[in-house]
């Protein structure tokens, strides 16, 4: 009886933490921003924590529902983490761009994650739905969170029709896959995939079909090539906290149920989908590479930045196996750590009047103006480049290896040179910073916390990161373990 | 035998009143068109053995779209006399529609008491000696628990993130205050006065 709820813990406590702070937000108003956020913070600390119990071991609930194994475990570890920081950073934020914030902002961050948490323990594919539209419709509302602003509001409509859209492409791919295999349990579905390819060698065409429609609404989650085109848009529109949401839990979770569903559900399939992946991840570094160059808003840089990430991160599914599959969650780890730190480097780009500013050019001559902060920004852009002394470039090493070690040299060669063309644009931002005559100085930091965490986030990604690789692959290696 | 019947029947009136809900010109003729295409969409359910389907279609999706036809009657521009103008010209045509959905009512009921329609494979059969509707909650409160709250979660984000982006505080706004009514005490408020003959009364 109590085991399964200690299964479902993280969640459970998740759920009722942000029930009892919506609580405390409709009495409390605007005077309990800070406490809400504190406080919401520690709901997600306890979540985290309670992975320590059979949380992370427990196995299945609900006849296969929710499944409580290391690679959710270290997920959720990964999702709980980005959100905290998410959540930490947003009141002075929302204080400097007008006004203050309202307290549902963490609320709803807390409903997001419970749906990143159900999305990478999901066992059947209605979980999964179920997962991602509660993910999904906290982040439509968090995108327009700044309603009075027109592009922030403007994201937000955009986000929820292309992302409606999506959902319905994938539910049509759900309902393919259970007509085509009787059932909606991922170990059922693989199960019909194997007895099809055992008697007429291929997939019937009605589950390739529902696999495809699957995976192309999985990937506009992560915002592949070709189902990017929200990203930039909706990644400069929204409030710079929503965006660092969207960039780093919110693409941690659907990666890893992209991960999940193509290995648990679609195992048998590998050969049908591995074709759309390796095209999915080729066009991804090469669009996110070459549209990235253009860009003159740091957002929208990012923006192209997550879709360059993202299609190498997929190099690593291609290849199938376990290493690969521990190899992308080790990529998207490493990413949260790279994203997280770049946009709080953003967050401190303010004028001598404290608002925002988004422009590359403004970030000429910074290393003269505030020497710390043009370091931290070198670190994560040559860290995001991977240029090796620097973390970033283990995750882009653990996937190209993944791949050479299943034979696929020419597809690890490529994935190289064409992180090449992706090292221009981020260099060219630290030729900004370093070489570039002075641009009017950014306003003094005022944040002990953004700047303790920036701080943080460079020494994790400067080589002494590296001490953490031992760590780093055992967690990944049993997640990914877990899945066969 | 009834049970083809009815389901050819009940089709073929999904399709066409599916398809006159586009075409028709008058929006509020393409709701009523869609109520009637609501209304086959249970029958077909009916016929297949799945009551509660049925029944819930017409609760949801009727109820639900009474709903939406009183948004278009509000957001749109109707004239009403000018709808009501053509009564006459229209009772036959519309007397006709109601016998038709009488007449479907009936083989309906008809078809249903007579046994579901014998489908060449069932993936997830009713379980013997239980109804539909038993079948329905036992798996919805035990296996699938875990997916209904998490629905509940879902709409609950729905309602916060609707309140959150249409909620706004007005200052100029006078709001009841029932504490502050009540307590109020007689002597606070009135004032006795003895007012001199010829003088103009203080407000």
């Amino acid at each position: 009886m109590a085991d399964y709820l200690l299964r479902l813990a993280p969640e459970l406590i998740l759920i009722i933490g942000g029930v009892l702070l919506l609580l405390a937000a409709a009495w409390r108003g605007e005077r309990g921003v800070d406490m809400v956020t504190l406080l919401s913070v520690a709901v997600l600390a306890l979540a985290g924590v309670s992975l320590l119990g059979p949380a992370s071991t427990g196995g299945d609930s609900f006849g296969g529902l929710h499944q409580a194994d290391a690679f959710a475990a270290f997920c959720k570890v990964g999702i709980y983490v980005a959100a905290a920081v998410c959540i930490l950073i947003a009141p002075r934020f929302f204080r400097r761009a007008g006004g203050t914030m309202q307290p549902e902002y963490p609320v709803l961050i807390l409903f997001s994650c419970v749906g990143m948490g159900m999305m990478v323990s999901a066992g059947d594919l209605l979980t999964l739905y179920v997962g991602l539209e509660l993910q999904s419709l906290a982040a439509y509302v968090l995108a327009s969170f700044l309603r009075r602003d027109l592009r922030s509001a403007e994201a937000g409509l955009k986000y929820f029709v292309l992302g409606a859209l999506a959902s319905g492409i994938m539910l049509y791919g759900v309902s393919l896959l259970y007509g085509f295999t009787g059932t909606t349990l991922f170990d059922g579905i693989a199960a019909a995939f194997a007895e099809s390819i055992e008697t007429t060698g291929q997939p019937s065409l009605g589950q390739v079909f529902g696999l495809v429609f699957v995976l192309a609404g999985v990937l506009f989650k992560i915002s592949a090539v070709p189902f990017h085109m929200w990203t930039p848009d909706v990644y400069e529109g929204a409030p710079t906290p929503v965006t660092t949401v969207f960039a780093t839990a919110q693409k941690f979770a659907a990666m890893a149920l992209l991960v999940r569903v193509s290995a648990e559900a679609l195992g048998p399939g590998l050969e049908q989908w591995r074709q759309i992946i390796v095209f999915v991840a080729l066009a991804s570094i090469i669009l996110g590479a070459v549209a990235a160059i253009g860009q003159s808003n740091i957002k929208r840089l990012l923006a192209y930045s997550s879709i360059n990430n993202v299609g190498f991160a997929l190099l690593g599914l291609a290849a199938g196996t376990a290493e690969g599959l521990a190899a992308v969650i080790s990529y998207m780890a490493i990413y949260i750590v790279m994203t997280l730190g770049s946009f709080l480097c953003v967050l401190q780009m303010r004028d001598s009047e404290g608002r925002p500013v988004e422009t590359i050019a403004s970030l000429a001559g910074l290393s003269r103006t505030r020497p710390g902060l043009a370091a931290a920004m070198a670190v994560f852009m040559f860290s995001l480049a991977g240029i090796p002394p620097l973390f970033g470039f283990w995750g882009k090493f653990l996937v190209f290896d993944a791949l050479i070690g299943v034979g696929y040299w020419e597809l690890a060669a490529i994935g190289i040179a064409l992180s090449v063309i992706g090292a221009y644009y981020y260099l060219k931002i630290v030729k900004t910073i370093y070489f570039d005559e002075p641009a009017p100085g950014y306003a003094p930091s005022d944040s002990r916390l953004e700047g303790g965490l920036i701080a943080a986030a460079a020494v994790l990604l400067s080589p002494l990161g590296y001490l953490l690789i031992p760590a780093l692959a055992l967690a990944s290696g049993q997640a990914a373990a877990a899945l066969f | 035998m009834i049970q083809a019947f009815a389901f050819y029947l009940f089709a073929a009136i999904v399709l066409l009143s599916g398809a006159m809900t586009v075409t028709s010109r008058n929006p509020v003729h393409s709701v009523l068109w869609l109520i009637l295409a609501f209304f086959n969409a249970a029958g077909l359910m009916l016929i297949v053995g799945a009551e509660f389907i049925a029944m819930l279609l017409v609760i949801v999706y009727v109820g639900a779209v009474a709903v939406l036809f009183l948004f278009v009657v509000m957001m749109l521009d109707i004239d009403f006399a000018e709808l009501r103008a053509g009564f006459a010209r229209y009772a036959v045509f519309g007397t006709l529609v109601a016998l038709v959905l009488a007449a479907e009512i009936v083989i309906a009921v008809g078809a249903w008491s007579a046994g579901s329609l014998a489908l060449s494979q069932r993936v997830a059969p009713t379980p013997e000696g239980m109804s539909n509707i038993q079948a329905v909650g036992t798996l919805l409160y035990t296996r699938y628990l875990y997916i209904f709250e998490a629905a509940g979660v879902l709409l609950l984000v729905a309602m916060v993130g609707a309140i959150v982006l249409t909620h706004r505080t007005r200052s100029n706004t006078r709001s009841q205050s029932v504490p502050r009514q009540n307590a109020r005490r007689p002597d606070e408020a009135t004032r006795n006065v003895n007012q001199p003959v010829g003088v103009g009364v203080e407000l």
